[in-house]
């Protein structure tokens, strides 16, 4: 993305997956979510029209606003572009503007011309030649070549204006934030929960997430690492309420139990019972995890049906079929890898048993929860002691006042 | 002005904002945990300098990661070229750089000469200036190192390292070093997008503390360290670091990153009628470039034919006025300037060059009354 002095943005929203009465509604979720992400810059307008949004950037800096718009979900593509009016010497001249302000002077170029305003006078292809037989006599040294053209020089003529652009960045897709509903998801700390979490974003999912901590016998940094991974999932949406939930408790208690190697089965157990609750409580419809399958013992069939059955509401599992690999770029794309690579103890690898196992028996584990009776009262407490902070892209901190 | 004295070095040095003083005063006092420690009080000390490291690479437009604090700009340079230098010489030694750079830059490359590297000094023309053409033609197979800086700290000449950034990456394995301790702050330098693999960065220039300092490195670029030990700064400066001084700098530098635009204007104001006023002096002969876009507002540099740069130092000084010969770090010796004599001139004017540097605290009416003082010790020196 080159920095130029382009006063607006047109943003495609998703036109081909939005379809009927939702698409208005979406069209509106993704405006406002643009007009909370760039709060920031208070001279920016915003123009919705049919499927599009021009944003004008009246001189606030397009390199930091593209960004964020790369970043916002339910956008197909978008352009800086230049507008002028529906004039074919307008039109000429715009063009020619904008093909000598590009940084790498091009060799080759073509015209692309869409003409959605059919009373304009010339049509597509002839616009083509007026336009650009018109650059190729002020620009010396550019020829046309209509297959591999260094830059295509695109021309929309639409009702009220002509839009004048070379470049079409994607979007990230997906759906607008908050349109599909509120889930709840478990951060761990690992490379995998974070990337969950942003597939439950892109699919248009409010998101709230759970972490369970084991201070004091982890560090406090473990759970710096979580609330610095909400933070960046947080870039992708509004707001990410982050629940962290004391565990050391249950998760002695349970080891006093006995059964090492059904201590993993019987603390995701205890988990999802206690996000299910939360969840609850804040209108979350679903449980999204980072499960993949066969990843780890707790991640076999055999376990994740044993584990399932303590959730009291759908457990969605984004990364299921996906491989570590696939799942490591993901996370460096979203930005969450370096932070979740930082080497803290968390809950779930305090106590690790040697031979956790993969497939638990269910009826054992019943028994096992039977005795610990004081388990549902431990849950409760933890519930109770759980600390709720909302977080956003970059949170104020006490030390801020240093810099 | 400071105290009402006359400070014209702030080249040599800066006082530090007093803000940056308080912060500083204020950790020492509350963050004296190691950042290492696993406790809360490592804990808070490690957030904290976390948090400069983010500070300073958003003013540097670059990710926290390739921040590494260092002692100051010294230390950087020899992390930097020694580092690179000892990794790569697997790959080549052909190293290059110029006759004009600060010492910690040019001893380094003495010493590597000593240690079997062949070292090319590109030429350096009259105004002070290198030319990237000459960088890029001095280019080897074997080359593994450039090292430009971005302004002559002596002559405030600035150096076309843009344009030389741009180049190199067509030459994806030579690595780029610049030493960037006299521009920071005051002329804007993005090392992610200018090509630049390496760059070093100095606190105490800009109005922040001494003993800290900055080297940034473009991520994947592998050094060898020159200090051992206990793994901090991702190994390549070891030791306790030093979380007050850390956070002092980043403030600073963000600082001067907020008022940048409106500080440089103030100064080339100062810059232009200082100029002015000197070029009617008789028998002054200012140096660098005519075209003022050249210059770094901040440094107005002259020769006084026949006067030794010490005994005019010490004259100014006597009435009152701070300013430099040569650098600060090369003044103490009886040399000729190396920077005067790589730009060609000859070995008595290269002895009685003098630096003028100038800061946003001064003002016009200071420009005067320091261009007449210069001429009145000028014509007092001359006679005698």
């Amino acid at each position: 993305m080159e920095e130029i002095n382009n006063p607006i943005i047109m943003v495609r929203m998703g036109e081909q997956t939005l379809k009927g009465r939702n698409r208005h509604r979406f069209e509106r979720a993704v405006l406002e979510h643009l007009q909370w992400r760039l709060e920031r810059f208070p001279h920016v307008q915003f123009e919705a029209s049919y499927g599009r949004l021009y944003i004008h950037l009246n001189g606030e800096s397009y390199i930091d606003i593209a960004e964020r718009i790369s970043r916002t979900f339910g956008i197909f593509s978008f352009s800086p572009v230049n507008r002028c009016e529906l004039s074919l010497e307008a039109i000429r001249e715009t063009a020619l503007r904008l093909m000598k302000s590009l940084k790498d002077k091009p060799t080759t170029f073509k015209v692309s011309v869409r003409r959605v305003n059919k009373d304009f006078l010339h049509d597509s292809q002839s616009m083509n030649n007026l336009v650009g037989g018109y650059i190729l006599q002020a620009i010396a040294g550019l020829e046309v070549d209509v297959h591999t053209p260094a830059v295509e020089l695109r021309i929309e003529i639409r009702e009220q204006h002509a839009y004048i652009f070379c470049e079409i960045i994607p979007g990230l897709g997906g759906y607008p934030s908050g349109t599909n509903g509120k889930a709840i998801v478990m951060l761990s700390g690992g490379i995998d929960s974070p990337v969950a979490g942003w597939l439950a974003l892109k699919q248009g999912l409010e998101l709230e997430a759970i972490h369970f901590h084991s201070f004091p016998y982890t560090s406090e940094r473990a759970q710096q690492k979580v609330i610095e991974l909400a933070e960046q999932l947080s870039c992708y949406s509004r707001s990410i309420v982050l629940h962290m939930v004391p565990f050391a408790d249950i998760q002695t208690g349970l080891k006093e139990l006995g059964n090492e190697t059904l201590l993993i089965t019987l603390m995701r157990r205890a988990m999802l019972r206690i996000t299910t609750e939360l969840g609850r409580q804040r209108a979350c419809k679903a449980i999204i995890t980072g499960d993949s399958l066969g990843q780890v013992a707790s991640q076999t069939l055999p376990s994740m049906s044993v584990i399932e059955q303590a959730a009291g509401m759908p457990i969605l599992r984004p990364l299921i079929m996906m491989d570590k690999q696939e799942i490591v770029s993901k996370a460096r794309m979203i930005g969450t890898f370096p932070v979740s690579i930082q080497p803290y103890e968390d809950c779930c690898t305090l106590f690790v048993p040697k031979s956790p196992s993969t497939n638990p028996n269910p009826s054992v584990i019943n028994r096992l929860e039977q005795r610990a009776a004081w388990l549902q009262g431990t849950m409760d407490e933890a519930i109770r002691n759980t600390v709720t902070v909302t977080i956003t892209e970059r949170m104020a901190r006490e030390t801020d006042s240093y810099f | 002005m400071i105290d009402s004295e006359h400070y014209y070095d702030f080249s040599a040095s800066t006082p530090p904002y007093k803000e940056v003083i308080d912060v500083v005063s204020d950790l020492m006092n509350n963050y004296y945990g190691n950042p290492s420690s696993l406790h809360r009080k490592g804990f808070e000390a490690e957030k904290l300098m976390k948090q400069a490291r983010e500070v300073v690479a958003t003013c540097l437009h670059t990710e926290a990661s390739h921040i590494i604090f260092t002692s100051g700009g010294t230390e950087s340079n020899n992390i930097a070229i020694m580092g690179c230098a000892r990794q790569f010489a697997s790959r080549g030694k052909h190293l290059i750089t110029s006759r004009m750079e600060h010492s910690s830059v040019y001893e380094c490359f003495q010493q590597l000469e000593r240690e079997g590297f062949e070292v090319t000094y590109v030429p350096v023309d009259r105004t002070g200036s290198i030319r990237s053409e000459d960088v890029i033609q001095a280019i080897r197979n074997d080359t593994i190192l450039v090292s430009i800086m971005q302004v002559s700290n002596e002559t405030g000449r600035i150096q076309p390292v843009e344009a030389i950034g741009h180049e190199l990456t067509r030459h994806p394995r030579i690595i780029f070093h610049v030493d960037a301790v006299q521009g920071a702050g005051k002329l804007p330098i993005y090392p992610d997008k200018a090509g630049i693999d390496l760059l070093s960065l100095s606190a105490h220039k800009f109005y922040g503390p001494k003993g800290i300092g900055i080297l940034y490195r473009r991520p994947g670029i592998r050094l060898k360290p020159i200090l051992l030990g206990g793994g901090q700064e991702f190994g390549l400066r070891p030791g306790t670091e030093n979380v007050p001084l850390i956070v002092g700098m980043a403030k600073a530098l963000r600082m001067g990153t907020d008022k940048l635009v409106a500080n440089r204007q103030h100064v080339a104001h100062l810059r232009q009628s200082l100029v002015e006023q000197l070029k009617l002096v008789d028998g002054l002969i200012l140096t660098g470039s005519e075209d003022e876009e050249d210059m770094l507002p901040h440094i107005v540099h002259f020769c006084l034919p026949g006067i030794k740069s010490e005994v005019f130092v010490h004259a100014m000084e006597s009435a009152g006025l701070y300013v430099s010969a040569q650098s600060a770090c090369a003044s103490g010796e009886d040399l000729p300037s190396r920077t005067l004599m790589a730009m060609g001139y000859e070995q008595t004017l290269a002895k009685s060059g003098i630096r003028i540097s100038l800061a946003p605290v001064h003002s016009l009416e200071n420009m005067q009354y320091l261009a007449e003082s210069v001429a009145r010790t000028w014509r007092r020196l001359k006679l005698q």
